[in-house]
């Protein structure tokens, strides 16, 4: 029996520590400085908006984690010596493992702004932020307005949050448009449309020249780099990315770079110590894929492979097809395979949108071959094994189109747009493509056979 | 739009101020003709009787302005005008105070109990059945038979005998104290303010609670402009988060449910405001509790599902489902009741399926539609094939989500009235082992109750020589059938059920209770198309699914794992799938194959790895 030690309790850290305990009987301990129990850290949004409570964040009831013989430890690590397999805790503690997992997860991008450590300047990543958004911004009397830097997913979710109190918000987006690092300019710009129906001061190459305190320490106020304008606020939300959370290991003689290094066994550079989750960093990224992912899946993913690993069934990180999800205030997304902000050489895309002008889908396929590359979906629900199985099986776009009805994973009664989008397609592209019938026998193949 | 807001809610509040105020307005006179009308089923001698000891009492047309006062003086009348009825029948058919003193004198001689046949038929030598009925009820007190030491346990004996003898003559022409007597002898006697405004009641409480709850409710459309799932400060607020404002509302909920079911003669003002809708239906009738029941409910769901119908205006499914509730409840629950007896066909619910309809099988019902002819035949064939065929097969094409979510009644209350508290649902491991604990035995005490029942009726209608005690297996069926109804059908489906709403959540009744959810459950666990498809690997384990579900199934437990949720409490609302940030949840009917699809390793990872470990598993 060997000691797994595990540092985090992120979804990664879990997730492995779950799947560990199905295939063996090792002792496994999870230490996390952040909170007793795991939490799920996307939901964080729902307990400022008063949707849920903290303890719904919690998958796993308290009792779970003694009945599994799952050990957690709250408490930090400070160092670990490689050589004698013990980590140095706070209050002197030690602890002594066989095999460590680092499964520290992120934590947010600071740029050396100045004032960026002022009172009232916060992330939105850990518990902790969510205890000072209270603090601070309990409602629109305390916070008068606050300002939110960085434009992707995490900024847009507290700009909902804040505006779920009915507290103004300016949006520093230093793109042109809305995530379009990630977005094709289609649907960033749908969602540019939305974020200003929600009545937020949506602020486009805008970055941040830096904060303004007040004489006790306080953000007052916030200046833009491009117009020297100044926004009085109270509140500044620091949403400008994740980077790996992996401080405590610069004196260690584990390879990092900016997140640790591992191969697709997910070992680091040390013997038995592994690394998995949104702190580690692929040598050699894998497909299309980042180095770094910072998604909850991810690290699932990982989570689920190195248990095997650890149990003695060595097995190598292979990741599927791409996919993600996100909702924006009202509008859902979700993405299967690749759809580039910008088209790459080989490719081409096919782009319908209704005309509310919330609900769209984009298609990418390869010019020659019209092979399926991905999809983007707005508005619109699509069905995961649908389109990881058209990725498998390396479909065309055409297929991918008449066989729409399949896909579909709206609920019930929803009104369809299947015909409207393959009539467009037709008309484009001079194609006579006919919408097959929705079939339970195909939908409910085996996605794997 | 605020401010329209704030007044639909203050008009709110005063409706339910002046409506809970009608209770203790008013005054209560008994009248010839209120009493009359009151004791229309009853015979002349005891509605005689009862007039006499009202005039003796001197409280004829002597108007009360308390009910409760009142309430007492008409108990103290039934009592006195039972006694003075029975005094008079002992007189010709019983025994009288003189006669009793006779007998017991006779039999006591030297201080020792001689009590026999012979001297009775000495003693009432010209009236025969005078002496069957006192030789049936005391033989077994004979000197022959019983030896007693000390006279006074014979006396006492004696007169308790001859007090029922006395009591059972008079048994056709007493008043029983019952809730239903004092309802009638009650609302037949208000008096005043209300009873002569109806109609201006009938607006200041039901009016205006309709005008002010919808201008708050439908106010959010413009303040709250765009469509989306818009849970905002739910968990922040004292009225959905069992504060302040929840409690208050709890305590009414139960009060309300107590008075109806156990005192209805408190709420006689308000079904007096309620006689010009009912005389919409039946010219001269007056409403009854029930009537006032029905409109309460059918209203609050009214109103409350026009506030889902705005919520929910983005999704389809629920806007389908909350129309197909409301049309349900007003024509099948409604409307139909109120007009069946119009064609002298029963009153009743023809959606309302056994086992949750458990007076279906008793004799009175049975003999209800045998009695109403073709059409009543048919309706009585249409409630068996409706619980035995037509549920079964429906549950196995879409799950019992038809039925729970779309139809029935309950499920319907739940829905509208009951939809801001749906979070309140307990949602841990503990809550489900309680519910199966408790669920099941309700169904099987259902069962046990119509066998009994039904056995009853049987012998009652088509074997009505065998007519015995009403027992089967030791079990009177008219007692479990009533306890069945206090326990089940008034506690725990109205009392608990919707009483509770504001601590426990909206589908208490549902999840914990129902006995027809019970039946539909296995159905739709073991034999059915219906499940929800969790969508690959989009789950992030936010809990919203979980938090709002409504009939406390953890659905996180098995999005994040990639697996559907085929769970046989799921009455299907939709509102996992509606709330879901990611696009996880589908409620749909496929094939059986692959419904249940238990995974570790989830959709989007390696493909060998998911086919060596699911398989090894599945």
């Amino acid at each position: 029996m060997e000691h797994i030690v595990i540092i985090g309790n992120g979804i990664s850290g879990v997730t492995l520590a779950r799947h560990i305990r199905k295939l063996s009987d090792n002792k496994i301990t999870i230490i996390s400085s952040e909170t007793a129990y795991f939490f799920s850290r996307t939901a964080l949004m729902y307990v400022y908006m008063g949707h849920m409570k903290f303890e719904h964040t919690q998958p796993y009831e308290n009792w779970f984690w003694k009945k599994n013989s799952i050990n957690l430890k709250k408490n930090v690590v400070t160092k670990i010596d490689t050589s004698k397999k013990i980590l140095h805790l706070n209050n002197e503690e030690t602890l002594s493992y066989d095999k460590l997992v680092i499964a520290t997860g992120s934590k947010p991008n600071k740029f050396g702004w100045k004032g960026q450590d002022l009172k009232g300047v916060m992330g939105l990543y850990h518990k902790q932020d969510l205890e000072n958004l209270e603090k601070y911004a309990p409602n629109n009397t305390v916070c008068k307005r606050a300002v939110i830097v960085g434009g992707g997913l995490i900024g847009i979710e507290l700009a909902e949050m804040l505006r779920s109190r009915d507290i103004p918000v300016t949006f520093l987006v230093r793109e042109a448009s809305f995530w379009n690092g990630v977005l094709p300019k289609e649907e960033s710009a749908m969602i540019n449309r939305h974020i200003i129906e929600h009545h937020i001061d949506l602020r486009l190459n805008s970055n941040l020249k830096e904060i303004i305190s007040d004489e006790n320490g306080n953000a007052k106020a916030v200046v833009i780099q491009e117009t020297g304008e100044v926004i009085p606020c109270t509140v500044v939300g620091l949403t400008a990315g994740v980077s790996p959370n992996i401080n405590f290991l610069k004196t260690s003689t584990i390879k990092t770079d900016r997140g640790v290094l591992v191969n697709r066994f997910l070992e680091t550079s040390n013997k038995d110590i592994y690394a998995i989750g949104d702190c580690a960093q692929q040598e050699k990224p894998i497909g299309q894929r980042r180095p770094i992912e910072a998604v909850w899946y991810t690290g699932r993913m990982m989570g689920e492979t190195l248990a095997q690993t650890i149990c003695g069934n060595k097995t190598e990180y292979k990741p599927g097809h791409w996919f993600n999800s996100a909702k924006f205030f009202d509008i859902e997304y979700q993405t299967y395979g690749w759809v580039w902000a910008e088209p790459k050489e080989n490719e081409s895309r096919f782009y319908w949108e209704h005309k509310n002008g919330k609900i769209s889908i984009h298609l990418n396929y390869d010019k020659n071959t019209h092979e399926f590359i991905g999809i983007n979906n707005f508005g619109i629900r699509m069905r995961h094994s649908f389109f990881d199985r058209m990725l498998h099986e390396k479909k065309s776009v055409e297929y991918v189109l008449e066989h729409l009805a399949d896909a579909n994973f709206d609920p019930e009664f929803y009104k369809k747009h299947e015909t409207e989008i393959i009539t467009k397609f037709n008309k484009e592209n001079k194609t006579n493509l006919q919408l097959k019938k929705k079939s339970w026998s195909r939908i409910f193949k085996k996605a794997l056979s | 739009m605020k401010l329209l807001r704030i007044i639909g809610l203050f008009l709110f509040i005063t409706s339910v101020l002046i409506f809970t105020g009608t209770i203790f307005i008013g005054n209560y006179t008994l009248s010839e003709s209120s009493i009359r009308k009151a004791l229309t089923s009853k015979k002349e001698t005891t509605v005689n009787a009862f007039i006499t000891v009202v005039k003796e009492e001197k409280v004829l047309d002597k108007p009360f302005n308390n009910q409760h006062l009142f309430i007492n003086k008409v108990t103290e009348l039934i009592k006195k005008s039972n006694k003075s009825i029975t005094d008079k029948i002992a007189i010709k058919k019983g025994l009288t105070a003189s006669e009793i003193e006779k007998i017991t004198q006779l039999s006591t001689v030297n201080n020792q109990v001689n009590y026999s046949k012979e001297l009775l038929q000495q003693l009432f030598l010209k009236n025969p059945d005078k002496i069957q009925a006192i030789d049936n009820a005391t033989n077994w007190m004979y000197t022959a038979n019983k030896k007693y030491a000390k006279i006074v346990n014979f006396k006492n004996d004696f007169n308790a005998k001859v007090a029922d003898i006395n009591r059972n003559n008079a048994q056709e022409f007493l008043l029983y104290d019952n809730k239903y007597l004092r309802f009638d002898l009650t609302k037949l006697s208000a008096t005043g303010i209300v009873s002569n405004n109806k109609l201006l009641f009938l607006f200041l409480t039901f009016g205006l609670g309709i005008i002010g709850s919808l201008l708050f409710i439908i106010s959010a459309l413009f303040l709250k402009p765009i469509a989306g799932i818009r849970n905002d400060g739910i968990y922040l607020q004292a009225a959905t988060n069992r504060g302040w404002v929840g409690m208050i509302v709890f305590g009414f909920l139960v009060l309300f449910y107590i008075v109806l079911y156990f005192y209805p003669y408190i709420l006689v003002n308000l079904t007096n405001i309620l006689d010009p809708v009912k005389q919409l239906f039946i010219k001269n009738e007056t409403a009854s509790h029930w009537f006032l029941y029905g409109i309460l409910y059918t209203t609050s769901m009214f109103v409350m599902g026009i506030r889902m119908l705005i919520k929910y205006r983005h999704n389809q499914y629920q806007i389908f489902r909350t129309i197909s509730v409301l049309f349900f409840q007003v024509i099948f629950a409604f409307l139909l009741v109120e007009i069946l007896p119009i064609f002298d066909l029963p009153a009743v619910d023809l959606k309302n399926a056994w086992p949750l309809d458990y007076n279906f099988y008793t004799d009175w019902n049975i003999k209800n539609h045998l009695n109403a002819g073709h059409l009543g035949k048919f309706m009585l064939i249409w409630g068996i094939l409706f619980s035995l065929i037509i549920i079964p097969i429906l549950v196995y094409f879409y799950g019992k989500r038809w039925y729970c979510s779309w139809v029935c009644g309950c499920g319907g209350l739940a829905e509208t009235l009951g939809d801001p508290y749906r979070q309140l649902s307990d949602k841990r491991l503990f809550a489900w082992k309680i519910e199966r604990w408790i669920i099941y035995p309700v169904l099987l005490f259902a069962i046990i109750m119509t066998i009994v029942v039904g056995y009853n009726t049987y012998t009652i209608i088509y074997n009505p020589a065998q007519i015995g005690n009403n027992t089967l297996f030791g079990i009177n069926a008219y007692k479990i059938n009533e306890w069945y109804g206090f326990l089940i059908g008034s506690i725990f489906a109205g009392v608990i059920g919707t009483g509770f709403y504001p601590i426990l959540g909206n589908r208490t009744w549902c999840r914990f209770g129902c006995p027809l959810a019970a039946y539909m459950g296995i159905i739709q666990r073991f034999k059915s198309r219906f499940r929800i498809t969790t969508n690959g690997g989009q789950c992030i384990s936010c809990g919203n699914c979980s938090t709002y579900c409504e009939q406390g199934i953890d659905v996180r437990a098995y999005a994040q794992k990639g697996e559907n949720i085929v769970r046989s409490s799921c009455v299907g609302c939709g509102i996992c799938s509606a709330v879901c940030p990611r696009g996880v949840l589908k409620l749909e009917n496929g094939p059986e194959e692959g419904r249940i699809n238990p995974t570790e390793i989830l959709l989007g990872n390696d493909i060998d790895l998911m086919k060596l470990i699911n398989n090894n598993n599945g």
